[in-house]
């Protein structure tokens, strides 16, 4: 039993920083932004977090420096894109490639120097219920943010009229431009959003997962995030989906490794890519709704001629 | 003109300027709209009537001049500020969002915060007050052109504008249901509200507009009364010479002509979810005769045209037949190689490369059925041979251009339109297909390309012109036929075919009933 619970809180932990930068890239592709650069405002992330944590001696410093971090680091992004209409999907990029390099030399004297944790809830009576208890009651703070988060992004973006402006921006933003929405301004706060989320995910990162700094310690999760917004075509519960899917999978493998499977570890390690793909791709079947909640002008450049 | 202070002129627009670079789109233009007025605003494409009312809706930013709206000087700095003013507009190209309900969409333009589903209820009561039926939670992708023009409109009515300015708002309707727009025009009209109307329609100004203000090349060239004008004055006024009327000679002998053109039970699964399926298909198209195909945009015409061409193949290729042989399977190249052409809708990025030379277009189009003058031996191209061809295009189409081997992309429109259709025509194709040939162009290059088709046809080839210009058709066409909602009605010869005939089928009624109704959503 308690090697269930085990894994199952392994998998939450695994699947949280996935959720909380596709969640954030969730909104920004919904407003019509492309940004590519979720690899490198997650480690930018990490890397703030781990700095402000290690040197306050305050997880919860560290906490709010990594979304801080994201966010700052995407204003970037936005005033490139937004602001002097750069090409999005070249400007994302190099956005993760500086935040790779950048973060690599702010973090050259946190090497292997002990980080601080974000200490895991615990209610008195609650937390102790067994199974259960572990489970709902006694994970870290960033897991039940990021399941508020995508609770909060739904509700906002299907039940708000903010929410249905932004989303009417990502569908035409010559309408809405032509309506008087202020495309730019909304653009530019979602960006910030996504920048804040992919941040606290480089946070979790370095104060939760692994509380240490590591130089490219994201892995390569801020391309599956993205990944997963479009195969979860642009819905949020279908992004929690594939974040825990993903998580799954990728836990059961290294388990599967550990036993010594008879399989090429190399297959197996492709088998969450696989797996979530495959997955998502079965759930989005509905061409129709797809192409409802794609966003038309995603990735286009938008130049108000006045 | 006078300044008029007096306060019956709700809007009063005085030296108003736009400079685009080099051009000047809008030339110290004066505007008056008296209170319950309807105002046409006329000219040709290219006049400066889209960026005149886009300084009135705030879209753009005037370089100078001044506006007055109920005698006080105001500068109208965003779509927001020429809300709050009074002023809606009904957009040519329509503003709406496809994925998301009628209901929604109108919410977007409403800044009172009210939920969705009382914006809703308000519509459904104010267009069925209007006769303009809509259902606000149908998503706007599913909705037909006329449909979502209703949108537009009850949308800008929910914000009750004192002045609307509406953009060409008949382009897109069915006769009948334009007839049911002027009503409400009228209604709005007695109400007290003004209405800019834009429009090139010259019979639907005479009908309803009060005054008439008229553009050319960004300057107004007057000012009438369109009741006491003819559509020919108003269009000399429009285009400052006299259009020349085409020409259609009626043919012989055309039962017994040879079908070069034949689609046999065409059918085609929509492409995407908000596109049209095409629906078993039958036409022949004779040598010597032009055939018409009217509807209404976004009823098939545009999947029609790729599978007639080749955009898009055909599972059976006896669906399609050029010349007596089976081309639904054959590629673009293999039925041009076959004796036909064609000229898409969008000239630009479709019928033409925009970066290219006019010379380079058209090697592009006729490489393979031109192979032997255009291309030597070891596939060099002849470059004297393909500027001799296009200089000789140019030159029978009449295209004005500022350089002797312009990019396509530097021509205008209608010129470029002209070298399109003179590329194709000039190989003297036996069947030629057009999608909207005369979309844009000036009246004259309009009539030019019309008496071309007209002229190839009687040279013995089938002519078929897809388009939503009803009056084009008649004056093209020996029979029309109306696409609606991806199925083709029957050619209805030129004599016996009326605009009322022709508009009822146009909206999906069955021919020979007198009654029509709008369908309700």
């Amino acid at each position: 039993m308690d090697i269930t619970v085990n894994i199952l809180l392994t998998i939450a932990t695994a699947a949280t920083p996935l959720l909380i930068a596709a969640i954030g890239e969730l909104v920004v592709e919904r407003s019509g932004v492309l940004n590519l650069g979720v690899e490198g405002m997650m480690i930018m992330g990490a890397v703030g977090g781990f700095g402000a944590g290690y040197l306050t001696g305050s997880p919860w410093i560290g906490l709010l420096a990594a979304i801080a971090m994201g966010a700052v680091f995407s204003l970037l992004f936005a005033v490139m894109t937004l602001s002097l209409a750069t090409n999005q999907v070249a400007t994302g990029l190099s956005l993760t490639l500086l935040g790779l390099g950048l973060s690599g030399m702010i973090g050259t004297s946190f090497v292997g120097q002990p980080g601080v944790r974000l200490p895991n809830l615990d209610i008195p009576g609650l937390s102790s219920i067994p199974v259960v208890g572990k489970l709902l009651f006694g994970q870290d703070p960033i897991f039940y943010i990021s399941i508020a988060l995508t609770a909060a992004v739904m509700w906002f973006l299907f039940k708000t009229r903010t929410g249905l402006t932004l989303r009417s921006i990502g569908d035409s933003h010559a309408s809405a431009h032509a309506l008087g929405i202020k495309v730019i301004r909304y653009r530019y706060l979602s960006v910030i959003f996504g920048g804040a989320c992919a941040g606290l995910a480089g946070g979790h990162l370095s104060l939760v997962y692994t509380p240490q700094w590591v130089e490219n310690m994201s892995a390569g999760r801020g391309w599956i995030a993205l990944a997963l917004v479009v195969f979860a075509s642009w819905r949020p519960w279908r992004v929690l989906a594939g974040a825990y899917i993903f998580g799954a999978v990728w836990i059961g493998q290294l388990h599967a490794q550990a036993f010594g499977i008879p399989v090429p570890s190399q297959m197996l390690s492709s088998l969450p890519y696989l797996a979530t793909v495959v997955v998502l791709v079965l759930i989005s079947r509905n061409k129709r709704l797809t192409m409802m909640n794609t966003p038309a002008s995603l990735g286009q450049p938008f130049v108000p001629d006045r | 003109m006078s300044a008029n202070h007096d306060g019956a002129n709700l809007l009063e627009v005085r030296g108003l300027t736009k400079i685009f670079g080099t051009l000047t789109a809008c030339d110290h233009i004066d505007l008056n709209i008296a209170k319950g007025e309807i105002h046409a605003l006329l000219g040709e494409n290219g006049a400066g009537k889209s960026t005149l009312v886009k300084m009135l809706f705030g879209s753009l930013e005037p370089n100078s001049g001044e506006i007055f709206w109920n005698g006080q000087a105001v500068r109208i700095t965003s779509p927001g500020a020429a809300k709050k003013l009074g002023i809606g507009m009904v957009f040519q190209h329509f503003s709406l969002f496809e994925a998301l309900t009628a209901a929604e969409n109108i919410a977007l333009s409403l800044d009172d915060g009210s939920p969705i589903s009382s914006i809703a209820a308000k519509a459904r009561a104010l267009s069925y007050s209007y006769g303009l039926p809509l259902d606000p939670d149908s998503l706007v992708g599913d909705l037909s052109v006329g449909e979502r023009q209703r949108i537009e409109i009850i949308r800008c009515l929910l914000q009750t504008p004192q002045l609307i300015i509406m953009d060409e708002p008949t382009s897109v309707l069915t006769p009948q249901e334009a007839d049911k727009l002027f009503e409400t025009l009228e209604r709005l009209r007695a109400e007290g509200k003004s209405i800019l109307y834009i429009s090139h329609r010259l019979e639907e100004v005479k009908r309803i507009c009060d005054r008439a203000t008229v553009l050319r090349h960004g300057k107004v060239v007057g000012h009438c009364n369109p009741r006491e004008e003819t559509a020919a004055s108003l269009a000399r006024m429009m285009v400052g010479n006299e259009v020349q009327a085409v020409v259609r000679a009626p043919v012989e002998g055309i039962e017994t002509a040879q079908p070069l053109l034949e689609i046999r039970g065409l059918s085609r699964k929509p492409a995407t979810p908000f596109s049209i399926p095409l629906r078993n298909i039958t036409l022949n198209v004779r040598a010597g005769e032009v055939i018409g195909i009217a509807g209404v945009a976004g009823n098939g015409q545009g999947e029609f045209f790729e599978s007639v061409s080749g955009e898009v193949l055909q599972q059976d290729a006896a669906s399609v037949r050029i010349r007596g042989k089976d081309a639904g399977g054959l590629t673009i190249t293999g039925r041009r190689l076959l004796g036909a052409a064609f000229v898409p809708e969008e000239r630009l990025g479709h019928g033409a490369a925009p970066r290219m030379k006019l010379s380079e277009n058209l090697l592009l189009s006729r490489h393979a059925t031109d192979g032997k003058v255009f291309v030597g031996t070891g596939g060099m191209v002849k470059s004297g041979a393909v500027y001799a061809a296009s200089q000789r295009i140019i030159e029978a189409m009449d295209v004005r251009k500022s350089a002797p081997d312009p990019e396509a992309a530097a021509l205008s429109g209608g010129n470029l339109q002209k070298f399109i259709v003179g590329r194709e025509l000039d190989r003297r194709p036996s069947v030629m297909v057009v999608n909207q040939p005369t979309w844009g162009v000036d009246a004259g290059a309009a009539a030019n390309i019309r008496q071309a088709l007209i002229e190839l046809s009687r040279s013995g080839s089938a002519v078929l012109v897809i388009s939503q210009d009803l009056d084009e058709l008649f004056e093209m066409s020996d029979a029309i036929a109306v696409m609606h909602n991806g199925e083709l009605s029957k050619p209805m010869p030129i004599a016996e075919a009326t605009f009322e005939k022709v508009g009822l089928l146009m909206g999906g009624a069955e021919p020979g009933h007198a009654e029509h109704t709008l369908e309700t959503a």
